[in-house]
């Protein structure tokens, strides 16, 4: 069975520390690509009373890619989800994201997408997240890091598929469609 | 502005140097490392000091690792404030920024893996023999300091002929020139806008529109850069066969030796000259840089996605590009191997400095991400092919109508024999370190 073999379902189990022998990224350990591609899954307590600033800002970002559709695109993402839940009386947000790059090796380029698109805004209603995060990106990436809860076991349907390769499948699927509307 | 009076030279301004020497040193005590300072800094020319036509026949420059700027005696909460990636020094970075196999700090040579490497001292001068002198001059200088001692060198000479700068492989050099914004530097047509000065240098605003944290104390930090010092030995013997491998005109290996780098060996960029090559556009700063990747060659059938200068330079096809320059000095080393003579076993290659204001954002990014990432833009199994870690297992894509063309198995035909993080302090902060505490 290789990674190639997209049509044998595959699920991987990880260890505690999410990784399974320790590669030194450039801000720490970098995490393995699984069936369900790269990704994280960031939890974190939100300051109190900042519930509906955060709720308002997924109509925000559904405005902005409405405008500009590949405003996302050089985070290279499949899905996005974004919850919100309570622990006892706190509220906490989840920010989990599923992307075909290793998050270190683009780590910057993320947080000033971030920037650009407001996102930060919602970062900036977690507790703990560093003030100076505007001229710090070590901090930033510091905790992003301290909330990344790594995945136990993922699984993909079809196994180590990037968005890219899914986009160009559909791709030629409907040239293939096209051309045989087009013979009729 | 920038404080020209205050930076050392040596990002700043190109000289017309044809020889070098970089002296590796170690400190025994910090009272020596101190005093041999203090009667340099004299000698180290700064931006304003030494310009383009600048009339001095020789140009030197001073840095050190932080193991360095501990042994000259700074305290513990200022040597705090520096970077980790600084801290740790190149050699612990090594899986990071993917120095392994043979290119690992294990096989290093001039022990420039060693926690004994504190300074460098980087000579450059206009000619061997104003190298001999000034290499003779500074000897004498350390006979008379007990405490400071030279623990590698490295001699450095263009190679001929002069009238441009060019590699062992043949390839012409020192093509790109992006502008500093505070500088009266000219940015050719195609390197994009000035850049910040704080991309480069301490205490000044960066790209992100702010001025990020320093190391303390400021006087320290400010105009201040960090210098990341590669030694890349070249395979010059083992490259010709392999383009004599590949094709049996020398229109062939020309071709292939164009799609590994992304220009003809006259320095022609393939995006501008795709079919056959074209000195008079290689040589010609106006145009040889005017070129962009995701409009004029999007796919790679001009300059491949894996070609050297598309990795490491990917203008309008990488996000944030601006925060990613970087400056590049150095220069060649060891005998040049003349055309059909066999591989002789003797070192020679390329001892370069890489000047940025982040080690982390910059360096570390260019090596970890564009050098050696094999999936570099949806590459399966690629690595830069002149300075990725190569060990024959991983392949060069020629993107080709109608169909590719893949070398499997490139062979290395470069290693990396040694390298270090050195600050490279401002004149203020090098008096600073000099005095006594």
């Amino acid at each position: 069975m290789t990674k190639d073999d997209w049509g044998r379902p595959q699920a991987m189990a990880i260890p505690k520390e999410g990784y399974f022998t320790l590669e030194k990224g450039r801000y720490g350990p970098t995490y393995p690509r699984t069936p369900a591609c790269h990704g994280f899954t960031l939890i974190a307590k939100i300051k109190p009373g900042t519930e509906e600033e955060i709720r308002n800002y997924g109509k925000r970002l559904e405005k902005a890619l409405e405008g500009s559709p590949d405003v996302l695109a050089p985070l290279q993402l499949h899905y996005l989800r974004w919850v919100l839940f309570d622990i006892g009386s706190d509220k906490y947000f989840m920010y989990q994201g599923i992307f075909d790059t290793d998050f270190d090796k683009y780590t910057e380029d993320a947080i000033a997408l971030f920037a650009q698109t407001g996102i930060n805004t919602i970062f900036e209603k977690l507790e703990g997240f560093p003030d100076d995060w505007k001229t710090n990106a070590p901090a930033f990436i510091k905790f992003v890091r301290e909330h990344q809860c790594p995945s136990f076991l993922e699984y993909g349907e079809y196994p180590y598929v990037t968005a890219v390769e899914i986009k160009k499948a559909l791709r030629l699927k409907q040239a293939f469609s096209d051309m045989l509307d087009q013979m009729q | 502005m920038l404080e020209l009076s205050d930076i050392q030279h040596f990002l700043l301004t190109r000289t017309p140097a044809l020889a070098a020497r970089y002296e590796f040193l170690t400190f025994r005590q910090p009272s020596a490392g101190r005093q041999w300072l203090a009667g340099v800094i004299d000698k180290v020319g700064t931006g304003k000091s030494v310009g383009a036509a600048s009339p001095d026949s020789r140009w030197v420059t001073v840095a050190f690792t932080w193991n360095g700027l501990e042994a000259l005696g700074l305290e513990e909460a200022s040597l705090a404030t520096f970077p980790e990636e600084f801290r740790q020094g190149m050699a612990a970075r090594a899986e990071t920024i993917g120095t392994t196999g043979a290119n690992h700090p294990d096989y290093w040579v001039g022990e420039l893996a060693s926690p004994a490497l504190h300074a460098i001292v980087i000579l450059f001068a206009r000619d061997v023999a104003e190298r001999e002198r000034c290499k003779q001059e500074h000897g004498l200088y350390l006979s008379g300091i007990r405490g400071v001692d030279v623990i590698s060198t490295l001699d450095l000479e263009a190679i001929p002929p002069f009238g441009c700068a060019h590699e062992h492989f043949g390839y012409r050099d020192r093509l790109s020139q992006f502008a500093i914004e505070g500088t009266d530097e000219q940015a050719q047509p195609g390197s994009g806008p000035p850049v910040k000065a704080g991309e480069f240098f301490l205490g000044y605003l960066d790209e992100s529109g702010s001025q990020p944290p320093l190391p303390q104390p400021e006087l320290l930090a400010r105009n201040g850069s960090y210098l990341a010092y590669l030694r890349i030995e070249e395979h010059v013997g083992k490259f010709r066969d392999f383009l004599r491998q590949q094709s049996d005109t020398s229109e062939g290996q020309e071709l292939i030796a164009a799609k590994l780098m992304g220009r003809w060996r006259s320095g022609a960029p393939l995006v501008l000259a795709p079919q056959r090559d074209d000195p008079a556009l290689g040589a010609d700063m106006q145009r040889t840089n005017d070129f962009n990747y995701r409009t004029m060659d999007p796919y790679g059938y001009s300059c491949p996605i894996g070609s050297h200068i598309r990795r490491m330079n990917p203008r309008d096809t990488a996000e944030n590009i601006e925060r990613r320059k970087m400056i590049r000095r150095g220069g060649t080393y060891g005998p040049p191997l003349p055309e059909d003579t066999a591989e002789d076993g003797v070192e020679r290659g390329i001892a370069a400095f890489i000047g940025c204001a982040s080690l982390v954002r910059q360096f570390e990014f260019a090596m970890n991400v564009w050098i050696n990432d094999p999936t570099f833009k949806g590459l399966g199994n690629e690595r830069d092919p002149f300075v990725g870690t190569q060990d024959g297992t991983f392949d060069m894509t020629i993107p080709k109508r109608p169909i590719r063309r893949k070398i499997v198995g490139l062979p290395a035909f470069t290693t990396i024999r040694g390298g270090a993080y050195f600050f490279l302090p401002g004149i203020r902060a090098l008096r600073f370190l000099a005095g006594s505490r």
